[in-house]
């Protein structure tokens, strides 16, 4: 922060460090890399913002597991321990969950802005499929983590989800009984959901997130057309390092401030302990990012031409996600004259069809 | 040729016995054939060679509500255990003959003693069943039943209308008519009955009040059989309707707190003296309801105001006891609302839960003392309560309180969270001027 | 240049701020509440030796009340102290050596049966096991 300003204690520290690890040139590496200012720089902040969550997620979720008990006789009480006997465990819990739905939108946020940008063109395919997986990681850390709680409205969202997942042709049943542990959803459920959640998706969602940082490094930002077309000496440049990295933290400064906000005045509610034989009470919802899905595949008539409509939808889901996956690739088969037209398009469709589908999903 | 089928008959009849016990049972497969026991397999053998069985068998002339299982079956006195006879001869000149000492079917007024001759009998029970009483005959002759058959009244009940008289079972057997869930049903069959009760000038809803009360619930939707049914209150072999001097004493035998505080008034006394039905004055009887605070005071539906008058010594106290009362409902409602506050504000609430607990004790004791009739004995308890609400009250408030705590521990990471940012810009805005 | 520096200061100074108060409630996070445990499977309920025979105490189980018995021979017995009628309070009576609920005057033998007045079930029995003098009640094993 004060590179200009070493004291000599820090300088003779930073020298150890550089002869071991060769730091210097990770730094002049970040130094030289150049982000582009211009009217669309905002949506460069939405990756770094989501990764702040990702890192607040990490935090809290480590400081939730030392009380956390993941079982079907203790792990409601455990949450309602951690949000009354623990000091601060509110707010934790409170951060845990709030970071977790934001970390989601702004995930969702910075896809469609790179989608939008046609940022996903060569040589950014990897960095794009890299960051698709982590948006589906991310839900699954969603899916899993609503469950943990073991509250009534988790159990039987759980329960709808799994389901809808045994609808996956072929392969759904047995998907079904892996995630479930079981026929149903019970106390081996909550095991599994809470191994997936802690061990299986942070070791991906690591590895993926560490490629993912490495290919924007190494790409460097990608420039909107209208910024590539102009000549070098009328682009507005700033170092990556630090004066970027300064206003990411700024920015995360703020975002941490709204969640610690949200957490304080909203703290996330405990519900009602799941009761595997209650009947199911009204109004189970996924959480907000699956509605989407959830209301389209209500829609869908339990019968288009011999083929079950849940299953149609889940295999419309799934080739669409694939299709949207693999974006670099057939953008290219587009002319270019109608590729900007045509993607604009594709996105606007999805955006509208999203929030429009949840809209939908909450009004019913 | 004869033997063997009708061997192959009770092999039938045992499966479909057997077969239909086992129907409820989803479980068990229906083809899935249950090794007999010894028992049973001797009973099998015993019943192979009981010529009454067998021909009351095959001539489809078994009595009605036959049941295999019936308690003298289990111990093989079969059909001329009871009747007489010679169950060995196959020839019915002979085996129900009055030298083979057949008796026959006994008439209505004759069961008491036909069942008697054995149940009555110290010596012969004690082979069967050493523990159980031998005086029902002797009690029933007590009871308003007996009374009635003796002075020449067929129609009352004896013996078998309760028990039946060949599906016997003892009361622990849920299929038993005697049976604690299946009494009020039984004794309904005939007490419920307007034909058959016509004549006897007594009514004939007590089932349907029963079924209503709060004593009724709990037995049959509730299946609680330690709620009492109707021989809990009236006595089975010796059934008589509770007296005035008796109804207060049966219902005390559960209800002993009340029974103590009744019996201590001079209400009591005044009870008896005026011939009013102590406890079933202001409870009624077989439609008991749950109380209620109502009960009590100078309301409409205050009990208390059937008798006393507006001013009097009793409508003022209970005026007194029920303004005691409603004190302690109305602080107790609100520090659960208040608990309710804490608990969905995700706040602990455990504490409060053990005071409000006393205080609902000390609300369920301010209750049963207003069988005192002394507004001087129920006050104490009623501030008890609302003295303990109150301080659930305070400790919830102070709990809802923490919330500002944390609101200006939030302010405080909001400062240093502002500094920060306002900092930072400043240090962007001059490194990038330089 | 006395500008930066006082920027730098309140740059050091906010974000030593923010440290704390991130590390404050870290902190106060880790340090194990009173009650050890979520969803208390047994509780301590003090020294052997200090319980008199025929006395009996009432313990917080978590948010449910347990009456620990003494009896005369000296057995622990712990027993649901809520009683089965209309969930008062049970306690123990030394004259009677029964459980006595006070509301209206049921009565439980030292195994928690019920054996007079309104009570319509037995108390439930909780696990109760003496560990160097220390009394541990616990749930009972399913």
């Amino acid at each position: 922060m004060s590179m200009s300003s070493h004291d000599s204690i820090g300088q003779r520290l930073f020298g150890w460090v550089d002869e071991r690890f060769r730091i210097a040139p990770l730094i002049e590496f970040l130094r030289h890399k150049k982000v582009p200012m211009h009217r669309h720089t905002v949506w460069y902040y939405m990756g770094g913002v989501a990764l702040f969550l990702f890192i607040v997620q990490v935090i809290t979720g480590i400081l939730l597991i030392l009380y956390y008990k993941g079982d079907e006789a203790t792990a409601f009480e455990s949450v309602r321990f951690i949000t009354t006997k623990v000091k601060f465990g509110w707010l934790i819990r409170s951060l845990h969950s709030w970071s977790a739905n934001f970390m989601v939108f702004f995930v969702f946020v910075h896809m469609f802005s790179t989608f939008f940008a046609r940022a996903f063109r060569k040589p950014r395919e990897l960095t794009w499929m890299t960051g698709f997986l982590l948006l589906a990681l991310a839900m699954g850390f969603g899916f899993t983590g609503y469950l943990l709680p073991w509250n009534e409205l988790a159990y039987f969202a759980t329960k709808v989800g799994t389901d809808i997942t045994g609808a996956v042709p072929l392969i759904g049943n047995m998907a079904k009984l892996v995630l479930r542990g079981g026929e149903d959803v019970t106390g081996a459920t909550l095991s599994r959901f809470y191994a997936i959640h802690i061990a299986i998706l942070p070791a991906l969602f690591s590895v993926l997130l560490g490629l993912h940082l490495i290919f924007v490094q190494r790409l460097g930002m990608h420039e909107p057309s209208f910024v590539e077309k102009l000549p070098p000496e009328r682009k507005k440049m700033i170092p990556f390092f630090p004066n970027f990295l300064l206003r990411d933290m700024l920015l995360w400064l703020i975002v941490l401030n709204i969640l610690l906000y949200l957490s304080v005045y909203f703290p996330w509610e405990i519900g009602e302990k799941a009761d595997m034989f209650a009947s199911a009470p009204e109004g189970i919802r996924p959480e907000w990012y699956f509605m989407f899905m959830f209301q389209t595949l209500k829609l869908i008539p339990a019968h288009v031409l011999l083929i079950e409509g849940e299953v149609l939808g889940i295999v419309g889901f799934g080739l669409v996600g694939v299709a949207w996956m693999f974006v670099p690739f057939w953008e290219k088969a587009i002319p270019s004259a109608k590729s900007r037209r045509t993607i604009l398009v594709i996105g606007i469709i999805s955006v509208t069809f999203i929030i429009g589908m949840t809209i939908w999903g909450y009004l019913v | 040729m004869k033997a063997l089928r009708i061997s192959t008959m009770i092999t039938l009849a045992l499966a479909l016995v057997s077969g239909a016990a086992l129907a409820d049972g989803t479980s068990v497969s229906a083809n899935e054939e249950v090794a007999p026991s010894d028992a049973e397999v001797a009973r099998r053998a015993f019943l192979e060679n009981d010529q009454c069985y067998q021909c009351h068998l095959e001539d489809e002339n078994l009595p009605e509500h036959f049941f295999i299982d019936d308690i003298h079956m289990q111990a093989n006195l079969s059909c001329a255990g009871c009747h007489g006879g010679d169950p060995a001869s196959d020839d019915d000149e002979e085996s129900m003959s009055e030298e083979a000492g057949f008796l026959g079917v006994p008439s209505r007024s004759e069961v008491p003693e036909f069942c008697g001759r054995c149940h009555s009998d110290i010596e012969f029970m004690r082979r069967y069943q050493p523990r159980i009483p031998t005086d029902q005959v002797n009690r029933y002759s007590t009871s308003l039943h007996g009374q009635l058959l003796s002075s020449g009244d067929d129609n009352v009940a004896n013996c078998t209308s309760c028990h039946t008289a060949h599906g016997v079972l003892p009361a622990s057997d849920a299929r038993s008519s005697v049976h604690p869930l299946n009494v009020p049903s039984t004794c309904n069959s005939c007490h419920g009955d307007t034909d058959h009760m016509a004549g006897y000038d007594i009514p004939t809803d007590q089932y349907e009040q029963y079924a209503k009360s709060v004593h009724g619930v709990a037995l049959l939707e509730k299946e609680d059989t330690g709620a009492p049914a109707c021989n809990d209150c009236h006595g089975n072999h010796g059934a008589l309707p509770p007296g005035i001097s008796s109804v207060t004493q049966v219902c005390g035998h559960c209800h002993v707190n009340n029974l103590q505080f009744f019996e201590a008034t001079p209400m009591a006394r005044a009870f008896e003296d005026s011939e009013l039905h102590g406890c079933e004055e202001c409870h009624g009887n077989h439609g008991v309801a749950r109380t209620s605070d109502e009960m009590v005071g100078t309301g409409d539906a205050s009990v208390c105001m059937d008798c006393h008058d507006d001013g009097d010594d009793g409508s003022d106290a209970a005026g007194r006891i029920r303004a005691q009362l409603d004190s302690l409902t109305e602080v107790y409602g609100i520090a659960l609302e208040r608990q309710e506050e804490v608990n969905t504000k995700g706040m602990d609430d455990v504490d409060i839960g053990f005071i409000l607990q006393e205080a609902h004790q000390s609300l369920i004791q301010a209750r049963t003392l207003v069988h005192t009739f002394d507004p001087e004995r129920v006050g104490p308890r009623t501030r008890e309560g609302v003295e303990k609400s109150k301080s659930a009250i305070e400790i919830a408030e102070s709990t809802i309180q923490e919330y500002s705590f944390r609101r200006r521990g939030f302010g405080m990471g909001t400062l240093f969270i502002t500094i920060l940012v306002i900092a930072l810009f400043f240090r962007i805005r001059q490194m990038e001027s330089s | 240049m006395d500008r930066r520096k006082f920027t730098n200061m309140v740059l050091a100074g906010g974000l030593l701020g923010w440290i704390g108060s991130v590390l404050y409630p870290i902190v106060c996070y880790l340090t194990p509440p009173k009650v050890a445990e979520a969803n208390v499977g047994s509780v301590k309920a003090g020294t052997a030796s200090d319980f008199r025979p025929n006395t009996a105490q009432i313990v917080k189980f978590g948010r449910k009340p347990v009456i620990l018995i003494r009896t005369e021979g000296g057995d622990f017995r712990a027993l649901n102290a809520t009683c089965t009628h209309l969930d008062c309070i049970v306690q123990y009576r030394t004259d009677l050596k029964q459980i006595w609920c006070a509301c209206h005057n049921g009565l439980y033998d030292t195994r928690g049966r019920n054996i007079s007045g309104p009570p319509p079930r037995p108390l439930d029995e909780y696990v109760v096991k003496v560990v160097n003098d220390e009394i541990l009640v616990s749930r009972p094993a399913v």
